[in-house]
């Protein structure tokens, strides 16, 4: 460990993974610490003993669950955008080939007490109980002016410019219902509260259009998964980066960032060993005095027996309870896989209904969607800060990443890690497709 | 790209089985220089430790109806400390453990790995135990009977190799090749971890849909 670093990473959460493989493959020499004996950090898939270990302090699993083996349980419920950029950053570095993924076979939306699916083509969204008729013309055309609008083309604009008009201008253009909307800017540009509304259009637009990009990708819904959970994902960019010369150390303490005279970071200390670095890059969990909390989400993992009830017995699904529909001020979410995915034993389900915290009794915030659940074998509550760094890290080269936030899908994240790559490199982070190869050798 | 293939593919003059092989054992017993000698016949005195290898493919004709390719894994250096992930050994059919003869510790190390393996892989897996350097017998520090004693006690096939003299490597993958339940693949036409395979989504076919967007 003694000795010189382009770039210390601490943690190995899915944000400092990418980081650590792009630096790497970019010939940086680059040393990534856990202080924990597993891959991933707040992102990633436990199995059973790690699980008992962290929620029930260290009671032994019941054996009638089956092998840990069997069992890989995300603690952050994200689903990829089939059409997303965490997609994008996996061709780019060919980390796909780790890896395998599986369909999320459903995108549901609760809404006047009953579940409905999102609709996934224009045949479902003629039969969906979510519009009457004229309504369902309405949101035709409104859907029609998405998805025909070009940016340098004024006909296509139809008189608004939604780079400067508000979404909430453009629902009134087409009059959709309140419930429209609902349904619209919360099931499929999958905003967490109303704020969008008085927002530029634009900025829904852009999330409207990847919704329905990544839909018609493969079909039944926007998302994909990996085969043995999330946690896949944080080891397929740490494999990539040692196989380009990245030292990986799980299990190690880290008790010390450390500054030369001008504040600038030179060095992590792990008991009396000193690792000399120019940068450091890691999850908030590192760096208590240099991050300020700006919320708290709840999420409780639960482990079913059964699908989720009313949506269609399918093996994978997404549900949003829309803030309005439970007098909320942000959406609920309910995640599920199951043993399809090779997260848990055969027979068994997996949930995680989340939401951001706007009470002290977070586990009662959740309860409308543990409702829809039906009944749970087991039950994990888990409520984490929501940290972000205070400074940019230009000052003393310490760049620290934000926590995994209530968003459905891994937008958020890999918005961070170009921000991040931005300013530890001074680059733009440039992806590209690379030739697909069998074999390769680095120069 | 691995999930586009099948592990079992009719193949021009017979049936191509195609399994996930991964190396196992402590730093510097020469896991890289099998493989190198294995797949390129080339071997490096000096060679640095592994870099920017994803993975190596190599086939193997067992007759004329039967080729088996493996895709090598190697462990890019995070058996280090301690540090190899899960992901290494998922879907793993056969595994090569590798021990170093001049070192008396390496073996205690290949054994270790051997349970991790029977603890975290695939309860069918193939294991080799290779005892490499063998080209450096005059400091020999462990005896071939007692890792063959330990290998014949814990099913495993064994051989003592040199990646430098090529001596016993074509062997040791060729006998695990032949130790690869074929027929019961043949009867069973999902194979070991294939299934998944062919119901998966391929990230780098540009459109895979059959249905319009809404």
């Amino acid at each position: 460990m003694d000795e010189e670093y382009d770039v210390i990473v601490l943690g190995t959460g899915l944000t400092e993974c990418i980081l650590s493989g792009l630096l790497s493959v970019e010939g940086k020499k680059v040393l990534h610490i856990d202080r924990n004996d597993y891959y991933g950090g707040e992102s990633a898939s436990l199995n059973l003993s790690q699980l008992y270990r962290k929620f029930r302090s260290g009671a032994e699993p019941p054996s009638e669950l089956g092998k840990d083996r069997d069992y890989n349980i995300d603690l952050i419920p994200k689903f990829m955008m089939a059409n997303g950029e965490l997609v994008r950053i996996l061709t780019h570095t060919d980390v796909t080939k780790y890896l395998e993924f599986k369909q999320i076979s459903g995108s549901f939306v609760y809404r006047d007490g009953k579940i409905s699916k999102v609709p996934a083509s224009e045949m479902e969204a003629v039969r969906s109980p979510l519009m009457g008729l004229f309504e369902k013309r309405r949101a035709k055309k409104f859907f029609e002016y998405m998805q025909n609008w070009r940016e340098d083309d004024p006909s296509t604009h139809q008189g608004l410019d939604i780079n400067t008009v508000p979404m909430s201008a453009v629902y009134e253009k087409f009059g959709l219902e309140p419930g429209t909307q609902d349904f619209i800017g919360h099931a499929m540009a999958l905003y967490l509260d109303d704020s969008y509304l008085t927002r530029t259009a634009r900025e829904s637009y852009d999330r409207i259009i990847l919704y329905i990009t990544s839909v018609a990708r493969y079909g039944k819904s926007p998302y994909i998964y990996p085969l043995y959970g999330l946690g896949e994902l944080p080891q397929g960019f740490a494999r990539l980066s040692a196989i380009y010369g990245g030292t990986y150390m799980l299990d190690k303490p880290v008790d010390e960032i450390v500054y030369d005279a001008n504040g600038k970071v030179c060095g992590v200390r792990s008991g009396d060993e000193i690792a000399k670095t120019k940068q450091v890059i890691g999850d908030p969990s590192y760096f208590h005095d240099k991050v300020r909390k700006v919320g708290k989400v709840v999420r409780a993992i639960c482990l079913l027996k059964h699908p989720i009830p009313n949506t269609d017995d399918v093996d994978s699904i997404q549900l949003v309870i829309p803030q309005n529909q439970v007098n909320r001020k942000h959406d609920i979410y309910i995640a599920s896989v199951s043993a399809t995915h090779n997260v848990c034993a055969k027979g068994y389900y997996l949930a995680i209904v989340s939401t951001i915290v706007e009470t002290d009794k977070p586990e009662e915030e959740i309860k409308p969607g543990l409702d829809l659940l039906g009944p749970c074998v087991e039950k994990f509550i888990n409520v984490t800060d929501l940290d972000e760094p205070i400074e940019d890290g230009s000052k003393d080269q310490v760049f620290i990443s934000r926590s995994y936030d209530a968003t459905s899908h891994f937008g958020t994240v890999c918005k961070d890690v170009k921000s991040i790559y931005k300013r530890a490199t001074g680059q733009d982070l440039v992806l590209k497709q690379r030739p697909k190869q069998e074999e390769e050798f680095a120069e | 790209m691995s999930t586009t293939n099948n592990r079992q593919n009719a193949h021009a003059s017979g049936k191509l089985y195609q399994f996930k092989l991964v190396l196992l054992g402590e730093s510097a017993v020469g896991k890289s220089s099998l493989v190198l000698r294995f797949v390129k016949d080339q071997f490096d005195d000096y060679r640095e430790s592994t870099i920017g290898a994803a993975f190596l493919t190599q086939t193997i004709s067992l007759d004329d109806n039967t080729t088996v390719k493996f895709e090598i894994w190697d462990t890019a250096g995070q058996e280090r400390y301690k540090s190899l992930a899960p992901m290494y050994y998922r879907n793993a059919n056969c595994a090569v453990v590798v021990y170093d003869i001049t070192q008396a510790s390496s073996l205690d190390k290949a054994k270790s790995w051997v349970k991790e393996l029977q603890r975290q892989a695939d309860p069918n897996i193939v294991i080799a135990l290779a005892g490499n350097k063998s080209d450096l017998s005059a400091r020999r520090a462990i005896d071939s009977e007692e890792a063959q004693a330990y290998a014949t006690d814990t099913g495993l096939l064994f051989f003592e190799t040199s990646a430098k003299t090529a001596v016993n490597v074509n062997e040791l993958f060729t006998s695990i090749a032949k130790k690869m339940p074929l027929e019961q693949l043949a009867a069973n036409s999902r194979g070991r971890g294939s299934s998944s395979k062919q119901r998966g989504v391929d990230l780098t076919s540009p459109t895979s849909s059959n249905n319009c967007s809404c």
